[in-house]
């Protein structure tokens, strides 16, 4: 049976390869005299413009005093330019119905814009008025504080919060990783006004920066708006960040957390892989059958499908720029963490173990290539996409690459992988969980 | 939602834009089945939805979370694609699939690379009329539906506090009851209601196909009539009679529980679309909240600082009339009765004085910009279709860009006059706790 299914997939796998064709999804990539990396993605199907900003300015930029740095400096970026109050920038977007979103992450800092082209002056206007002129008002920065306290505070309601920031901690260690984006109310209450302004002097340039654009506007519109733009963004010499490499925890790390709830929130997991490892594309396929497929996965069926345990279980690997991790997690009511608790180690301790099926593994390259393409099915997965591929240098063709680096993943490199990177002795476990009825029986660290 | 996202709030509002920028064509096989294609080829994919006209209004009582019940087994297979198959056979075909469940209907759907779609057609057939319905499964999947409302609700504080202000404003109609059914319901169904239930509902009478993508209109339709022809009728459904009377007085609910911080839900009986004064009512959702520059965010979190968050949200995509919610979070050290007052407050300026007419030039610019950009994306366009089909018809998408475009500031007024006052309204307050009983 497993044979047959093989010959079916890899057939229908070339058709997918023939069809894909007629649908070129391409990006003209140009770098400016001030070091800007310029994507485009030209498609005039619908009237609007995706735009996406990416600056190397995030986590690991951060001293960990000021942990929150990144974070903050990004919320305050539309809080007020020298030309525009918060006011005016909110209701001039809303007014056309558009959408900026500023969000930084662990490694660098996302500036969106998703528009009518009716109105991509204007919103374009905005989105370099924030970018470049943003002003840092002493009474924005108090407010924007206290809202970001404020919703740590409210998060704390949800245990998976809880269980995350506990875990990261645990396996990065003081690694900028190990921390929360927004830092904590302590070290946001060190972070200055001149710290933002230094951090966004420092840190957004445009020779530290990718822009990419998607949608209804001609190479010589995006150039007209460049020009008018973004024109007099120079370019600067971008500090130095030495990257400390996070030790990883040995042996076994218990983290139990009380909380008054029905559910035990688990979540296990240690270090993992950074994005640019070679090793991403057997792990990719490895997770897929592990917990990352949904119901196609081990986890899924033994603990969801077969069991009833809980109504989600799945495993992942953040694999971020410098390091990454990976994490088990699922929720289960508190009389069966235990029982929960042993399959997830049963599930590891076998595919650390022994190889994966024939069909397994076709299924999961099946997937993992075909599904590809819904990840450039609309203007804004198109302009995220280029912006991410750039950032980690997979290549302009990596959209032409990737299923040959998927198809190329074989049974060995998959044991291999697993048993490199998962441990079923080795872990980070964080519990969330009335912790007298899950009676867990790890004793705590 | 057999897997992840929203479960009673599948909230897509802002589906809008103009019908006619796709092609789009409808169909009735004699068994009643009807088909709506949207033809769009700017990406070589497709999605298939099937969305039957059944949901929780229409459980029986005591058997609340049957609708929801029954769309997980519907992955749990027939005789011939069995237990754990179906999803499995989609992803092995570069597919994605899921399905949710809402207070008026059920939806089912399938991702897939345009030359895969018959797949997805194949299953649909075979699962409307083939569902096995395991004991076995049915008792093991009744617990994972409880651990999921575990994750939800009972372990979710503002959610908590969702379900108790709904079963407040309601008495009579099951707009009363939780999507997913309140616990000790769930605990009660077996397979014989399951089975009566999906005998009832789940026929070609009673189902709409939305298919949207890259797909050939006849090409699409061979494959349905070769799966969906033969399938008989079903019997037919009856609507849900029950009105809920008007409300003649301010109700109240409290719910104590371990929590961070203080919540105000509030609710106001409102109309659905297409009544005449839904629209207005959309518009001044959109003048209370949906952007930083909107009223409830800019008096209640910018300038008093006294919430972390101030919404408001107008579900006028229902079958029944529904309701009309504010809400907001207290920052902390804050009253939450200051919050409430606070949201009233806005009320009554809206209630005293129109909008200017660039706030609701604002609200009417950003439901339009949602609509094309919505267009965007083939699975939202197919929800638009589908959405508007079962409120009475797609081409309603028309009526409802017309409806929104004459809004007037003193139609915004006039529906807040009308609904927003204290014998139409239910508040709910969430007081954190330390500790709480839970429910079991």
């Amino acid at each position: 049976m497993g044979k047959k299914r093989i010959l079916v997939s890899l057939m229908l796998a070339a058709c997918w390869f023939l069809s894909s064709q007629a649908f070129a999804i391409d990006s003209t990539r140009t770098v400016l005299p001030n070091g800007l990396i310029v994507l485009h993605s030209e498609n005039h199907n619908l009237p609007i413009v995706m735009v996406t900003l990416i600056v190397r300015a995030g986590q690991v930029h951060e001293p960990g005093e000021k942990a929150g740095l990144a974070n903050v400096t990004a919320e305050l970026l539309s809080e007020g330019t020298k030309a525009r109050s918060s006011k005016e920038i909110s209701e001039a977007l809303d007014f056309i119905g558009a959408s900026l979103g500023i969000s930084a992450g662990a490694d660098y800092t996302t500036l969106t814009l998703s528009v009518l082209k009716k109105d991509i002056q204007k919103g374009f206007d905005i989105f370099s008025d924030v970018l470049l002129h943003p002003s840092f008002p002493q009474e924005e920065i108090t407010r924007v504080k206290e809202l970001i306290k404020g919703s740590l505070k409210h998060r704390e309601e949800d245990p998976s919060f809880l269980a995350g920031r506990a875990f990261r901690k645990e396996v990065f260690g003081t690694h900028p990783y190990g921390r929360l984006m927004e830092g904590s109310a302590e070290t946001i209450d060190f972070i200055t006004r001149e710290d933002m302004m230094q951090f966004h002097s420092a840190y957004f340039l445009p020779n530290n920066a990718i822009l990419s654009v998607a949608g209804d506007l001609t190479p010589e519109e995006l150039q007209g708006m460049l020009q008018q733009y973004l024109n007099e963004w120079k370019k600067a010499v971008v500090p130095l960040t030495v990257f400390g490499k996070p030790a990883g925890k040995p042996g076994r790390s218990v983290l139990k957390i009380e909380k008054d709830l029905t559910q035990a929130t688990l979540m296990l997991g240690n270090l993992g892989i950074r994005r640019e490892d070679p090793d991403y594309y057997a792990v990719s396929v490895m997770n897929y059958i592990l917990g990352g497929g949904g119901f196609s996965s081990r986890l899924m069926r033994s603990i969801r499908d077969e069991k009833g345990l809980a109504y989600d279980v799945q495993s992942f690997f953040a694999a971020q720029k410098e390091s990454g991790y990976y994490q088990i997690s699922l929720q289960t009511k508190n009389e069966s963490a235990n029982t929960a608790l042993a399959e997830i180690i049963t599930q590891v301790k076998r595919i650390t173990a022994e190889p994966v099926s024939d069909e397994e593994l076709s299924e999961a390259k099946s997937f993992l290539t075909g599904n590809f393409l819904r990840r450039l099915d609309t203007n804004r997965k198109i302009a995220d996409f280029f912006a991410a591929v750039e950032f980690y240098a997979l290549g302009l063709d990596y959209r032409t690459n990737y299923p040959g680096y998927i198809n190329a993943v074989t049974k060995e490199d998959i044991l291999r992988v697993a048993r490199k990177y998962l441990s079923a002795e080795q872990y980070v476990l964080a519990v969330v969980a009335d912790q007298k009825k899950a009676g867990l029986q790890y004793p705590e660290k | 939602m057999k897997y992840f996202g929203l479960l009673f709030t599948l909230v897509f509002f802002l589906v809008s834009g103009n019908a006619g920028a796709s092609d789009v064509t409808e169909y009735t096989l004699e068994n009643g089945l009807k088909i709506i294609l949207i033809e769009e080829h700017k990406a070589p994919v497709v999605t298939f939805q099937v969305w039957y006209r059944v949901g929780a209004k229409d459980e029986p009582a005591g058997r609340s979370g049957l609708s929801h019940l029954l769309e997980h087994m519907m992955f749990k297979g027939t005789p011939k694609y069995g237990p754990s198959v179906l999803s499995r056979t989609v992803q092995k075909n570069g597919g994605t699939d899921n399905a949710y469940t809402t207070k008026d209907y059920t939806v089912y759907f399938e991702m897939l690379s345009s030359d895969r779609v018959a797949l997805a057609v194949e299953l649909e057939a075979d699962r409307m009329q083939n569902l096995t319905l395991d004991p076995k499964e049915t008792a093991s999947e009744r617990n994972v539906v409880m651990e999921e409302r575990r994750l939800r609700y009972e372990d979710d504080p503002q959610n908590a506090l969702f379900e108790e202000v709904m079963a407040a404003a309601y008495k009579v109609h099951p707009y009363q009851r939780p999507v997913i059914g309140w616990m000790s319901d769930l605990k009660n169904i077996e397979r014989e209601a399951l089975f009566k239930y999906y005998k009832t509902y789940y026929a070609p009478g009673n189902a709409v196909i939305v298919v949207a993508g890259d797909i050939d209109g006849e090409e699409m339709m061979k494959h349905i009539r070769a799966a969906f022809d033969d399938v008989p009728r079903g019997p037919e459904s009856e609507a849900v009679m029950s009105r809920e009377p008007d409300q003649r007085g301010e109700r109240r609910v409290i719910l104590k529980r371990e929590a961070e911080l203080p919540y105000v839900l509030m609710v106001y009986h409102t109309p659905s679309f297409p009544d005449e004064d839904s629209y207005a009512l959309e518009v001044l959702n959109g003048i209370l909240s949906g952007g930083k520059s909107t009223r409830l965010y800019q008096s209640i979190v910018y300038d008093k600082k006294i919430a972390l968050a101030a919404d408001a949200d107008y579900s006028g995509f229902s079958k029944n009339p529904y309701v009309f919610f504010l809400a907001a979070t207290a920052a902390p050290g804050k009253d939450i009765k200051d919050v409430e007052s606070a949201l009233l407050l806005e009320i009554e300026k809206i209630q005293e004085i129109p909008p200017s007419e660039r706030e609701v030039q604002k609200a009417k610019n950003q439901i339009e910009s949602s609509f094309i950009m919505g267009q965007d994306s083939i699975f939202i366009q197919a929800m638009k279709y589908g959405t508007f089909e079962m409120l009475g018809g797609w081409k309603l998408i028309d009526t409802y860009v017309e409806g929104i475009r004459k809004v007037t500031a003193e139609d915004v007024m006039k529906v807040a006059k009308k609904y927003f006052h204290e014998e139409n309204r239910t508040v709910g307050i969430l007081v954190p706790e330390k500790k709480v009983k839970s429910e079991e």
